[in-house]
């Protein structure tokens, strides 16, 4: 029984390519694969907003929308209606075709990103060998649709948080690429697919191996959640959409359902960040304890995207944003080499074991590493009397 | 070190939120149109005319003085005063307001107009759901719209409306005490002269219609 449910939707999937001859069969299930991504995930996008405004309400004190169906549950569907049916405006002065397809641009490669994940067993869509390799191939594109957008708009405001966007997601690419780096070279494959076969718990373990466990598997899964809200353009690194200073930053020339694809592939970017971290960090599919293993495996996937969501969601509500100095900072001067300290560390965990040698030796390293960068980072602001050249004193 | 403020931040938002639900004191917001929050006494917005008991046309207590149509610093208000006379809670014959409007898109809630009214005829409303489709004729308030029973008053400044009552009532019991002695005074008169010649007899309508007239007049 538990065995079936786990391999539903590829029992599904096989029956339904079953028929077909063999030259096409891999390219419709490809197809029937990004048609239930799209379907899942644009779902999911819509009950995320409802439940992020409904929970940012609740840390402010307020209720949040309650109005369209139960609890307000269906305030997506109302935005969806609202968005599709509004005036589609392009401005005068704009670059027409640019302009028209950097949300095509945005959207695509996004989706892309889902195909390597994999979300239970035998449930990658397209399982490459050079998995981790094609999502960050995919998923840097964004960066120049959001170029495109910002560009095309022909407005200042559009422009700043294109530029902005530009330098921000540059920047984080690297930790964001970096902190992986530990994972390849413990697992020593690319495919998502074995990275997540190689965290399942050993026979005869009661206890997962999901690099989170390790010293060095904590905090890589730390910088790239990190790098993964700068990537999102989520709080608190959202300055290319800062509402106080640009408006809406590069999709401010946008209405109407280009408007909404924007808004979307920010969530589906959201998506599939916390979906490689699952992967990659959290043991994608495979459940923590052994004897949990009766659970089927998308569901541990999309449980522990929901938590990583969650997470997503509370930052939110939380963070101020920050400022563009404390943004590059923070990216070059601490994210940056804590991966690279994390590189050599995850060398000495393969050589030295994950017993208690292994511990001894890389815990410290990790931990120092983090006090002491941190300490560079904010120790050494010191708050002086400001002097002023021409005003009177 | 770094991230000591984040968590002591995602602390507090996981606890605003955790306690949203447990805690009122951490939702604090009110769903208007449902729920409402009890009106302040001293909150005042618009002007209204208050009328004694049931019907308005007869209780009002407008004389038409106009005090207050001149007075009010945005001049809202426009008064026509009556041709004819309704005799007051005294007993009076007064005037009447033909026609009273406010023009709430001008007024300013100042309350001027309440502060100069010697009759107590004109309060501060607290009816503040005023939205209209008619940015004309919805936004002027006519006598009719304008005319509140006094138990309105005393619903929403209760303070006020019992001083007021209090002092209406002892203005009438002393209205009708001195109308009482001016009877019997009159009545001793008038039998003081009933034994003098005939003449007189014919002089006895006169002092009696004057005290009517003096009212009148004050």
């Amino acid at each position: 029984m538990a065995a079936t449910l786990d391999q539903l939707f590829v029992q599904l999937l096989h029956g339904m390519t079953a028929p077909l001859p063999e030259a096409i069969r891999p390219w419709v299930a490809l197809a029937i694969s990004l048609g239930a991504i799209l379907a899942v995930f644009g779902l999911c996008f819509g009950i995320t907003t409802v439940c992020e405004r409904k929970a940012i309400a609740r840390m402010q004190n307020r209720l949040g929308p309650n109005r369209v169906g139960p609890y307000g549950f269906l305030q997506f569907a109302a935005d969806g209606i609202k968005t599709l049916t509004k005036e589609d405006i392009v401005p005068r002065t704009a670059d027409q075709v640019v302009h028209f397809l950097a949300p095509l641009a945005l959207l695509v490669p996004v989706v892309l990103t889902f195909l390597v994940l994999p979300f239970g067993r035998n449930m990658t869509a397209m399982d490459l060998e050079v998995g981790l390799l094609f999502f960050f191939a995919a998923g840097a594109s964004t960066e120049l649709a959001v170029f495109m957008a910002g560009w095309s708009s022909r407005n200042k405001y559009s422009l700043l948080g294109a530029m902005r966007a530009i330098a921000q997601m540059l920047s984080y690419e690297l930790p964001f690429i970096l902190s992986t780096i530990g994972v390849v070279m413990i697992t020593g494959a690319l495919s998502t697919t074995k990275i997540v076969e190689a965290q399942a718990a050993a026979p005869g373990e009661w206890l997962a191996r999901w690099h989170v466990f390790t010293p060095w598997g904590l905090a890589a899964f730390l910088l790239f959640l990190i790098a993964a809200f700068a990537e999102s353009n989520r709080s608190p690194f959202d300055l290319p959409e800062g509402e106080s200073e640009i408006v809406a930053g590069y999709f401010i020339e946008y209405s109407g359902f280009k408007f909404a694809l924007f808004f979307m592939a920010e969530y589906l970017g959201m998506f599939s960040s916390s979906g490689m971290a699952v992967t990659l960090f959290l043991g994608g599919w495979t459940a923590p304890f052994a004897f949990l293993d009766w659970v089927p495996s998308w569901m541990w996937f999309f449980g522990k995207l929901g938590v990583l969501i969650a997470l997503f969601i509370w930052v939110r509500g939380t963070t101020p944003r920050l400022r563009m100095d404390q943004l590059m900072d923070f990216a070059w001067k601490f994210m940056l080499p804590l991966a690279l300290i994390i590189l050599p560390t995850a060398a000495i965990w393969h050589y030295a074991g994950r017993g208690w040698l292994g511990w001894l030796v890389t815990a410290p390293i990790v931990v120092g590493a983090y006090v002491l960068l941190g300490r560079s980072l904010v120790g050494r602001r010191r708050i002086r009397q400001r002097s002023y050249r021409y005003a009177a004193t | 070190m770094l991230g000591i403020g984040l968590i002591k931040g995602l602390a507090e938002t996981g606890r605003n939120f955790v306690g949203s639900y447990l805690d009122p004191d951490r939702l604090v917001t009110v769903e208007y149109p449902e729920e409402r929050l009890p009106v302040k006494e001293n909150f005042r917005q618009f002007p209204f005319l208050v009328f004694d008991g049931e019907k308005a046309d007869i209780g009002l207590r407008c004389v038409a003085c106009q005090i207050c149509e001149k007075e009010c610093p945005p001049q809202c208000i426009y008064i026509e005063k009556s041709k004819d006379k309704k005799p007051d809670h005294l007993g009076k014959p007064q005037f009447y307001p033909a026609v009273f409007d406010i023009d709430i898109s001008v007024c300013m809630s100042c309350q001027i107009c309440v502060e100069v009214c010697p009759f107590d005829a004109i309060k501060m409303d607290q009816q503040f759901e005023l939205s209209t489709a008619d940015r004309f004729r919805g936004l002027l308030l006519t006598r009719d719209r304008l005319a509140k029973p006094n138990s309105h008053f005393q619903a929403i400044h209760p303070r006020d409306a019992a001083e007021i009552d209090m002092r209406r009532v002892d203005e009438r019991a002393k209205a009708e005490a001195k109308a009482k002695a001016d009877a019997e005074a009159k009545a001793k008169q008038a039998t003081a002269a009933a034994p003098g010649a005939t003449k007189a007899v014919a002089s006895t309508p006169k002092p009696a219609a004057a005290p009517a007239n003096e009212g009148a007049i004050s």
